[in-house]
């Protein structure tokens, strides 16, 4: 029979107090949690170097341009050689459009997608699914761009003749069908964290598997399903390459999506990839534009910070 | 209109009676060679039980013995299990529930549930007991109000939480809850409530708190409860099965069973020898 405490051998606790002191477990534990703090430092001070850059950069951008033209000019021609107007709003205008257009499409899609996946879907259906989503959340923008351009533009025109080639429709689309794995993973990721006592409780009242979720599930998971849903759509103000390559670059302030528009990210891409010498005033405005867009992206995701918290349902 | 404020008054009369009456009285449920299985593991094995209408029954046993199976089984809350299959009958009220023509959602409705660990929902107090009478098709303020007030005062909680209808309910102590379970499952008026360890994750006093419940509940329900808390058993239940590996050993009035067992394993289970 085996024994802990053999009398002619060396007891664990004897062994114990034998290695205590050997090898460097002290000034690991001392040294480890500064180096991880320097690694989150890095980071950290990367932000905060991207949004001075930023805000130096815009700075001198206004010292240019009237702030108040800025923001509420409703013409954007900083190319109109001796009077540029820059006014941001026809920038703004293109990139609500197609988030909108992407939110509506990817919403609902998502949503459901999410409900099937959290409630109805097998275990077996779970897991093939959701890695097939992921792997389309995984697909460069460039090809979405590409696929917006060929594949999507020409079936909206075979229905709607009126569309032109570059338009708010096709990326918007096509921006949906992008951010749409997101909404479905991370809504169904909140719909299967409720637990499965709560289903159980309502099933036993009699309640079908629809009432369940629908009026159990859905609003006890609905602050992960709002979250979910402000961070999407951040990304769809954000995306570039699909409405580079498919929106156009014509700015204009009205409600018109089957014609050419320009995204702020679009307008940002075309003048770095284009000849602005440094410097000049054009130069500068990326620099605004870019600094626009930060600001509707942080509110987004101060937007879905605040939601999560405020809704947060304990279970 | 409730039959929980219509019942005190009734009370006094009916328990002289009740003694004597106990062989008349009707039957809930006949379980009739019920065997089940999950997979290829039998978890019941050829259950026999008459429940009867108005009696606490308490069903007891160690670990695994299948009595939360069986309490599963009698609002098919057991088919939440995919791989659960079961042959025999259980007849509740006439029609046998194993029959895949009956529908689920009805019984669940005549047969409510309270689970092992507090459940509510994470809406407010209000709507966690308006939700069994909404999802029926009641819409009535009115009404709902009622049901709310009454089925919070039939599980004892009305004075705690009048004041705070509309707070979330996981902001109650673990008892509170369990006593808010048990008012949601009242708010739809059932015929049968199953409780399962009801007790099992609430402190001493809290415990008290839903023994009583039941003793005063049992005047219009019938309550179907498994504990494996002898003594609880003892205090609360007319009657109590003895389940041991998937079978009823014994099944008696309770002040028999743990008096005077006819099973050397039933004696062995009470007297805690095992188990």
């Amino acid at each position: 029979m085996v024994s802990f405490k053999q009398q002619d051998s060396q007891s664990v606790q004897q062994l114990i107090e034998q290695a205590k002191g050997k090898g460097s477990k002290k000034l690991m534990e001392k040294i480890m949690p500064k180096i991880l703090f320097l690694t989150a430092l890095v980071s950290v001070l990367t932000t905060i170097g991207i949004v001075f850059t930023l805000i130096f950069e815009t700075f001198e951008f206004f010292t240019r341009v009237n702030i108040i033209d800025y923001l509420i000019g409703r013409e954007w021609l900083p190319f109109a050689g001796d009077s540029p107007a820059y006014g941001v709003l026809p920038l703004i205008a293109g990139t609500l459009k197609v988030t909108l257009i992407a939110a509506v499409v990817a919403v609902p899609l998502g949503i459901a997608a999410a409900i099937y996946l959290s409630e109805y879907a097998s275990d077996k259906i779970r897991r093939t699914i959701k890695p097939i989503l992921e792997v389309l959340a995984g697909v460069p923008t460039i090809v979405y761009g590409f696929f917006a351009l060929t594949f999507v533009t020409p079936i909206i025109q075979t229905v709607i003749p009126s569309v032109k080639i570059f338009n708010a429709i096709s990326p918007g689309i096509v921006i949906g069908i992008m951010i749409l794995p997101m909404i479905a993973s991370l809504s169904e990721d909140a719909m299967s964290s409720v637990p499965n006592s709560i289903r159980e409780g309502a099933l036993a009242l009699g309640s079908t598997k629809l009432e369940v979720t629908l009026k159990v599930i859905l609003p006890a998971a609905i602050s992960g399903i709002l979250s979910s849903i402000v961070l999407a759509v951040s990304r769809a103000i954000g995306e570039t390459m699909i409405v580079s390559l498919a929106g156009g670059s014509t700015p204009k302030f009205d409600m018109n999506i089957t014609d050419s528009i320009q995204t702020m990210t679009a307008y940002i891409v075309q003048v770095s990839s284009g000849d602005a010498g440094y410097g000049t005033t054009i130069y500068y405005s990326i620099y605004a534009v870019g600094f626009t867009l930060f600001i509707f992206t942080l509110l987004m995701n101060l937007l879905a910070h605040f939601i999560s918290k405020r809704f947060k349902e304990e279970y | 209109m409730l039959k929980i404020q219509v019942k005190d008054a009734e009370q006094n009369s009916t328990d002289n009676l009740k003694v004597l009456q106990t062989d008349k009285k009707k039957t809930v449920y006949q379980t009739r060679n019920l065997n089940l299985w999950y997979g290829e593991q039998q978890a019941l094995k050829d259950i026999n039980l008459d429940i009867i209408e108005n009696d606490v029954t308490a069903i007891i046993g160690p670990s695994g013995c299948g009595k939360s199976t069986y309490i599963k089984t009698l609002n098919r809350m057991v088919e939440l299990v995919p791989i659960v299959r079961t042959t025999g009958e259980i007849i509740y009220r006439e029609r046998n529930i194993l029959d895949k023509n009956y529908q689920v959602e009805e019984l669940r409705t005549k047969v409510g549930m309270v689970f092992q660990k507090p459940n509510p929902f994470p809406k407010s107090i209000y709507d966690n007991i308006a939700y069994g009478p909404r999802i029926h098709g009641i819409k009535n303020k009115k009404i709902l109000d009622e049901i709310v007030e009454n089925s919070l005062r039939g599980a004892a909680i009305w004075d705690d939480v009048k004041d705070r209808l509309h707070q979330n309910a996981y902001g109650l102590s673990g008892g509170q809850q369990q006593r808010i379970c048990i008012a949601r499952c009242l708010a739809i008026e059932p015929d049968v409530i199953l409780m399962d360890e009801p007790t099992s994750a609430l402190d001493p006093i809290s415990t008290l708190k839903v023994e009583e419940l039941v003793q005063e509940l049992k005047q219009n329900y019938s309550i179907i409860i498994v504990t494996h808390n002898m003594q609880q058993a003892a205090r609360i239940s007319d009657k109590t099965a003895f389940f041991l590996n998937g079978e009823v050993i014994e099944f008696d009035d309770t002040n028999k069973l743990f008096s005077t067992p006819s099973d050397r394993r039933t004696e062995d289970y009470i007297s805690g020898r095992f188990g």
